[in-house]
């Protein structure tokens, strides 16, 4: 298995995502904005989380528009999995990849502490690790993190059980109607050693080495 | 060259924590007679182009705003 891991300007938290990926046996390359292709042979393709291009705009909103966002659309459109975390959950929503969009937490503030998911799908290849219903502790850290949008557009993955954010039906996760392509807004790659208080994050990396 | 003025606002019926909590702010300040506050943004554009206004639209959609939360006006302004 080998995951490209796309950095933007900003980006934060690739290293986190290099090590959750190669902790589940893949092998990791790393791919920048400006590339016009993804690294040779890449099976599946993570967007980390961080602040790309400053959040200036919109969140995401630049990066959706770089050009290593065409070669992820034709990777999706392969089937091919992708999955982005936090910030870039707010690119695949802005590049049109997944339904809904990310808005300022209802509370105005940076919101940064564990919370408990339910797996509401585990049929997309980030959940084949985890069974329906299926409870796993993982944190988040935003100030963009309240989803809104059409739950119908897509497929809610997971679903805050206590939504602290203000997400429309208590969304935390969504795939595209296929199911390859996810996002999420809590940190599956924070929570994969149990230095960090829990490895609930490693279903959804070992999800796509199965 | 124009100076094309582009208005993004969120849209209706969209959650505004911002402006609630400028709205908070005025009304701890004292201020009486506070309605709903909404904050938006203005992006002005300085722009070589014969049609500006057009040009200034696919703009908008295509990156100024996100048509599921927001509305975008766009002026031309003379001055």
């Amino acid at each position: 298995m080998r995951v490209g891991v796309v950095r933007f300007p900003g980006s934060l938290d690739h290293e986190s995502a290099r090590r959750a990926a190669e902790g589940a046996g893949a092998h990791v390359e790393y791919a920048w904005h400006a590339d016009t292709r993804l690294p040779e042979g890449v099976d599946a393709v993570v967007l980390p989380g961080g602040f790309s291009y400053g959040d200036h705009l919109r969140p995401g909103a630049i990066a959706s528009r770089s050009p290593i966002m065409n070669a992820i659309r034709r990777h999706a459109d392969r089937g091919g999995p992708v999955l982005g975390i936090c910030n870039g959950f707010q690119v695949l929503c802005e590049a049109g990849l997944l339904p809904g969009t990310l808005r300022p937490n209802a509370g105005l503030s940076f919101v940064c502490r564990q919370v408990e998911l339910e797996v509401v799908d585990a049929e997309t290849p980030w959940t084949a690790g985890a069974a329906a219903g299926a409870r796993l502790s993982i944190p988040i850290k935003n100030h963009d993190g309240a989803w809104f949008g059409d739950p119908e557009e897509g497929r809610v993955v997971l679903r805050y059980e206590d939504d602290p954010l203000g997400s429309t039906d208590r969304v935390a996760g969504i795939a595209n109607r296929a199911g390859n392509v996810m996002g999420l807004m809590p940190h599956p790659e924070e929570a994969c050693d149990p230095l960090l208080g829990s490895t609930d994050g490693r279903r959804l990396f070992e999800g796509l080495a199965r | 060259m124009s100076k094309v003025v582009v208005t993004v606002m969120p849209r209706e019926g969209v959650l505004d924590p911002q402006g609630q909590a400028v709205r908070g702010a005025l009304v701890r300040l004292g201020f009486e007679g506070v309605g709903d506050v909404r904050v938006g943004k203005r992006i002005e554009i300085q722009l070589d182009a014969d049609e500006p206004v057009a040009v200034a639209q696919e703009m908008v959609d295509r990156l100024l705003a996100n048509p599921l939360v927001e509305d975008a006006h766009v002026e031309v302004d003379a001055a």
